[in-house]
């Protein structure tokens, strides 16, 4: 199985925990497994991305036009990195905008409506959930990211087994979180089996 | 040999150990820092560890530990080495006797760092061996011969991966249970040891000598490849060769050849390809290093060979090369069809730009705050340093007026004191920078009578590389607990007669000590005492009553990211909020409150 996923987003939004959990539970299912994270600077509020590469790589950074799914945690940033999507890949966006500094200061009226659009006009697959509403009942959006992984996962475009994903979400979440992640991972779940169905 | 799934500086970290390295020092420093972490994490005590008061202090502990005959690592980002490279140049002639190892991780972009320099022309500078690995996997290997090739030849090698090996994700095959090396221990001999300019002569010569024969050596290196063949080749080093190769696979119309150690050059590896091929181009980043080298060697054999690079307009001058920047100008180098998998994306709309900002709740920014408060008209210069403090430059704060290296705020203060008496020289440093090379700048300050006000900005940790322990938080790397080293003894020790210290939170306070320490002469330090947010729990949550008139005051002065802006009034993220209260004192009509620090 070769299959190139990248994750991004605002630096503090749990995408490197999100490609963990994609990158172990490959491996788990057998699979060569290579990735890369924005470590440093950017990670104070700036934008990150992680590149996971299952199967077959050289370079540890996906090539553009090459990412068989984007998982963006951000509606900017989804657009931001939309040239590194295949042209039949499938983007699953947050539509809950993350406005920098910047903008507060001189509002320009980012709200994200506009890169929604643009994903749609742009690419024929494109699954939009907002993290409020799924994180809602969990009380925090920080288990947005084990949310929209499930959302990955139940599309059924990732190639990764959902025991799987269990299971490290087991082995690698700290207890006290870790009931409301599995949940939140289900939810999610529920949500892209929804998308595959249509 | 067990499989582990690891970041490119472990495998480093790992493969030193499966070498059986004795000591590992270093300062932290983006892309490096991880490697000492992980040394820490698998360290069950046989090895010392630490984090050094900075790269040069780093560098002289290993050298020490080498002389000795045991195996030694040494880690830093590339301005690191910068601050090493006193004790490097020496340590270049005399050489040393168990293996030695210097990392030097440099950085692309760059991403995180001051400059773009090239670890490879440092290592052509001291003369020393530089090995470039292009992946985890590889440089878990390349480590480990770096220090075969560092005992072979006496002399100390670098090694320099760049941030995308550091930071790339691989699964490698490791030693189960690694045993450090044995070494005979420091044998003296003062012909040997001590440097003198007798003994620079005749080791300068030796090594003038010695390195043609590394060179030979290298040209036989398992990691200096070349495969393929035709009238074409393409040169790549480090992280590029992963990105050419991700564009040509297989392919073997084209020779492809990976430059591992840059210097000394494997020469009579290249010699061949050159012989063969009609034009060949260099992939690689920061410097022309493999391109000079290839031209240089055309032109003493006097090839027709055609050299593309950097210098012909073929390579970025600066930033950083990614698998599309290597298909497009090996595409274009071949003659191939450019690919059509991308989508067209000309119409993009305008993206928010999102610089890095102090994160909500940062102690900084109320230290940063107080001192732009009690400055409001007057002059005043604000030097700033490395560390997540530089973030105070971002707007609303604009609390950085200069930033230049480690340390250097406090210096580049006393200069801008002296050339106008009528303003406030002001410097911000970090606790774990000012032990790294702040301390001699306040005893020039004292020494040489410069009116400034130290501003110590001590959030008990080391935070924009990833909290790692230094002298002042009562921990080191081999675990234990030590009394920690007291910057207000310093300060009183080097002379500076007014130290204060304050929670930058209590902001009148705050406010009150730096307006008092602007009508003194002298150097005066104050001490913004308030821990990371990082590595405490978060008092509350603050709460922005109706009250709100929407003036954006809270905004515009303090440019918190947990404070943004709906349907005309001010609002918390609370999932961002770590209720410090500072918002709370700049709000004119009391409108946000909560559960904060006060």
């Amino acid at each position: 199985m070769n299959k190139d996923i990248l994750l991004c987003g605002v630096g503090g939004q749990g995408t490197v925990l999100a490609s963990k959990l994609i990158a172990s539970a490959a491996m788990l299912g057998g699979e060569r497994v290579h990735s890369a994270e924005t470590i440093g600077m950017a990670q104070r509020g700036g934008s990150v991305t992680s590149h996971v590469r299952i199967g077959e790589a050289y370079s540890p950074l996906i090539p553009f036009g090459s990412a068989d799914m984007i998982m963006a945690f951000e509606p900017a940033e989804a657009v931001r990195n939309l040239c590194y999507l295949k042209k039949d890949g499938i983007v699953i966006v947050n539509s809950v905008p993350v406005k920098p500094v910047t903008e507060s200061l001189h509002d320009t009226g980012y709200d994200g409506t506009e890169m929604i659009s643009y994903l749609r006009k742009k690419c024929s697959n494109v699954i939009v959930v907002s993290a409020e509403e799924i994180c809602e009942e969990f009380g925090s959006s920080k288990f947005f990211n084990v949310a929209i992984l499930g959302v990955a996962v139940g599309s059924g475009k990732t190639g990764l087994s959902a025991e799987n994903v269990m299971v490290e979400i087991e082995s690698k979440i700290p207890e006290r979180f870790r009931e409301l992640n599995k949940k939140a991972f289900i939810k999610g779940m529920e949500i892209g089996e929804g998308y595959e169905a249509k | 040999m067990r499989k582990e799934y690891v970041m490119g500086n472990s495998a480093i970290a790992l493969g030193a150990l499966a070498a059986g390295v004795n000591l590992v020092s270093g300062y932290p420093g983006t892309p490096s820092s991880e490697i000492i972490e992980t040394v820490g994490k698998y360290n069950n005590g046989s090895v010392h560890l630490e984090w050094s008061v900075n790269e040069k202090a780093a560098m002289e502990v290993a050298a020490g530990a080498a002389y000795a005959g045991a195996r030694a690592m040494v880690t830093m980002k590339q301005v690191g080495l910068n601050v090493a490279s006193d004790p490097l140049m020496s340590l270049a002639y005399v050489g040393v006797k168990g293996g030695m190892v210097i990392v030097s991780a440099d950085d692309p972009g760059p991403i995180s760092s001051q400059t773009e320099q090239d670890t490879r022309m440092f290592a052509e500078f001291a003369r020393i061996p530089v090995f470039d690995p292009s992946s985890p996997e590889e440089a878990y290997i390349m480590i480990q011969d770096a220090f075969e090739y560092s005992e072979k030849y006496h002399t100390p090698v670098l090694f320099r991966p760049t941030t995308r090996v550091c930071h790339a994700y691989a699964s490698i095959e490791c030693e189960e249970n690694p045993q450090p090396k044995r070494y005979e221990g420091f044998v003296k001999d003062s012909k040997k040891w001590v440097i003198f300019p007798k003994l620079s002569f005749m080791n300068h010569e030796m090594i003038e000598k010695r390195n043609p024969q590394i060179g030979n050596d290298f040209s036989k290196y398992k990691f200096n490849t070349v495969t393929g063949s035709g009238k074409k080749a393409v040169f790549a080093s480090g992280i590029s060769y992963a990105y050419v190769k991700e564009y040509l696979k297989d392919r073997q119309d084209v020779m492809l050849c990976r430059i591992a150690t840059p210097y000394p050059f494997p020469e009579k590896l290249v010699l061949p390809v050159l012989e063969k091929a009609e034009e060949v181009l260099c992939v690689e980043e920061l410097s022309p290093y493999v391109e000079t080298h290839l031209q240089r060697i055309a032109g003493v054999h006097k090839l027709p060979v055609k050299v593309f690079g950097k210098s012909t307009g073929h390579g970025k001058l600066s930033g950083e090369n990614s698998a599309d920047y290597a298909a497009k100008i090996v595409g274009e180098f071949l003659g191939d069809k450019p690919s059509e998998d991308q989508i067209e994306l000309s119409d993009m709309p305008q993206l928010p730009i999102r610089p890095p900002v102090l994160c909500a709740g940062c102690p900084h920014r109320a230290s940063f705050y107080a001192v732009k408060k009690a400055m409001a008209g007057r002059k005043a210069y604000f030097c700033g340093d490395i560390g997540c403090y530089t973030l105070g430059n971002a707007m609303p704060l604009d609390m950085t007026d200069t930033c230049l290296c480690m340390g250097a705020g406090i210096t580049m203060a006393q200069g801008l004191y002296h050339t106008d008496h009528d303003a406030v020289s002001f410097a911000f440093v970090g606790d774990s920078t000012f032990f790294a090379s702040g301390m001699t700048g306040v005893v020039n300050a004292v020494y040489n009578e410069a009116d400034m006000i130290l501003c110590v900005l001590d959030n008990s940790t080391t935070a924009m590389t990833g909290h790692q322990p230094h002298p002042g938080t009562g921990r080191n790397m081999m675990g234990d607990i030590i009394e920690k080293v007291d910057i207000i003894k310093i300060l009183e020790g080097i002379g500076v007669k007014k130290i204060e210290v304050v929670d930058p939170f209590e902001l009148d306070k705050a406010v009150a000590v730096v307006k008092e320490c602007a009508e003194i002469k002298g150097v005066k330090a104050i001490i913004f005492k308030s821990p990371c947010i990082a590595i405490t729990k978060p008092s509350g949550k603050m709460n922005i009553s109706e009250k709100c008139i929407g003036c954006k005051k809270c905004i515009k002065e303090i440019g918190c990211p947990a404070i943004t802006f709906r349907d005309g009034k001010a609002e918390i993220d609370k999932s961002l909020c770590t209720g410090c209260g500072l918002c709370s004192s700049v709000c004119p009509v009391n409108a946000i409150g909560g559960d904060c620090n006060e």
